[in-house]
């Protein structure tokens, strides 16, 4: 998980950064609304200077699009509560869904979604290579991909060999 | 040195721009409903890629053209992207393979730019890397399965071979501002990386029974701005709707 803790703005109050932080980190992603953009581990940097917050996002993967609905999301919350928000974007280092907090990880299972597994390098490199992955409804890891692209760029397609449901995994990369 | 990496970045997100819309072309006529799911998916991470690459050349050329007016708004001549990319779909064995041998290079070129002295560059770099990775997966997959599957889908991917791996020399072609911008750290030589791919498309023929052709012809010319007779007709159709409705947005 990325650190947080390092990058707060020294110069906001501890108080007023709580509430900003608050703000920022209960946006839901629009994608996947279970979980928050805080959980997807998608906010790398958030300064207070004044009532300017300068806010940065990393996008999970280059085409998503839902990191536009993110950065409006972003500036409307702050706006509305009397902040001039600075959105900026950064592709360095790139996001990992090993960046998902566990807890984002456990409200993906009880929403149905499988939680990505540890990135390895095996998954990265072989062929015809798979993954064991948890049937998020009975547990089973009797499961098989269906297709590793679905409905959003990030979730492919399973299905349980035990319960017979269908399911999506959220993929590790 | 902005010039030169400006036309560098513009020959990158062409590739990028036009092989996703090639992509796109697939929805909803793709043999399965998986790979109807899955070819969109993959244009998409290139056009994401399109997007930060153009982003980049327009502030290398001091925002005088926004991303989308460089991606829809120029003409035929003036795209620089390799033949390869725009080659029509033809089947889906042959989609595969042009997958394939693009993003080989590209996984090969990315890794190699990791290192660039402009950061921005660097990032996209990174970004790409990881995504060049899964696609290669898939279209790998796909020509071992097609390479040694039956007779005919074996016939139609030797046909696929002949027709695209004359166009694959460009991919390694330097113009004269990538010459300059490896010369500088800003670009890797492409020249460098034609080895491992060699090695990594002759590797997964093997896989796939096919064998690795010997070319004595190749054809280059996109990176002059000189296309195959396709490129007019996928750009009236990539650009119709800027040029029915010039700086529509989102």
């Amino acid at each position: 998980m990325v650190s947080l803790k390092g990058d707060l703005g020294p110069e906001a109050p501890p108080n007023l950064y709580s509430e900003v932080w608050d703000l920022v980190s209960s946006i839901p992603d629009p994608e996947v609304p279970c979980i928050t953009i805080y959980d997807l581990g998608i906010i790398r940097k958030l300064n207070i200077i004044e009532n300017q917050v300068i806010i940065k996002l990393t996008p999970t993967y280059s085409g998503c699009p839902a990191i536009n609905a993110i950065e409006l999301a972003v500036e409307e919350k702050l706006r509305e509560n009397g902040f001039i928000p600075v959105v900026e974007r950064v592709l360095s280092p790139p996001w990992t869904s090993d960046w998902i907090t566990k807890e984002g990880k456990k409200k993906l299972k009880a929403y149905g979604i499988a939680p990505p597994p540890p990135v390895t390098d095996i998954e990265e490199s072989s062929f015809f290579s798979t993954q064991s992955v948890a049937c998020p409804k009975c547990n089973s890891s009797n499961t098989k991909k269906v297709s590793h692209f679905g409905s959003t760029a990030c979730k492919a397609q399973y299905s349980c060999n035990s319960c017979l449901e269908p399911f999506e995994l959220f993929k590790c990369i | 040195m902005s010039e030169n990496l400006f036309f560098s970045t513009i020959e990158l997100a062409d590739d990028h721009l036009i092989l996703g819309h090639r992509l796109s072309e697939w929805c909803g006529h793709a043999p399965t409903l998986e790979e109807d799911l899955s070819l969109p998916n993959l244009g998409l991470d290139l056009l994401g890629a399109a997007t930060n690459l153009y982003s980049l050349a327009s502030n290398l050329e001091g925002g005088k053209r926004s991303e989308d007016e460089l991606a829809f708004g120029r003409i035929e001549k003036e795209y620089k992207n390799c033949l390869l990319v725009e080659k029509p779909n033809e089947n889906f064995g042959h989609t595969m393979l042009k997958q394939l041998y693009f993003c080989v290079f590209m996984k090969l070129f990315w890794n190699e730019c990791n290192s660039s002295k402009n950061k921005i560059l660097a990032g996209i770099s990174e970004k790409s890397q990881k995504e060049m990775i899964y696609h290669i997966r898939h279209s790998g997959e796909w020509v071992i399965r097609l390479g040694d599957g039956t007779e005919e889908s074996h016939s139609k991917m030797t046909e696929a071979i002949n027709e695209l791996h004359p166009y694959t020399e460009e991919l390694f072609y330097m113009s004269e501002a990538s010459l300059n911008c490896a010369k500088k750290n800003y670009l890797p030589d492409r020249l460098k990386i034609k080895e491992a791919w060699e090695k990594e498309i002759k590797d997964i023929f093997k896989e796939a029974t096919l064998s690795y052709p010997s070319i004595l012809h190749f054809q280059i010319g996109g990176r002059n701005g000189i296309h195959t007779e396709t490129m007019g007709h996928l750009i009236s159709t990539m650009q119709y709707l800027q040029r029915t409705y010039p700086g529509q947005t989102w």
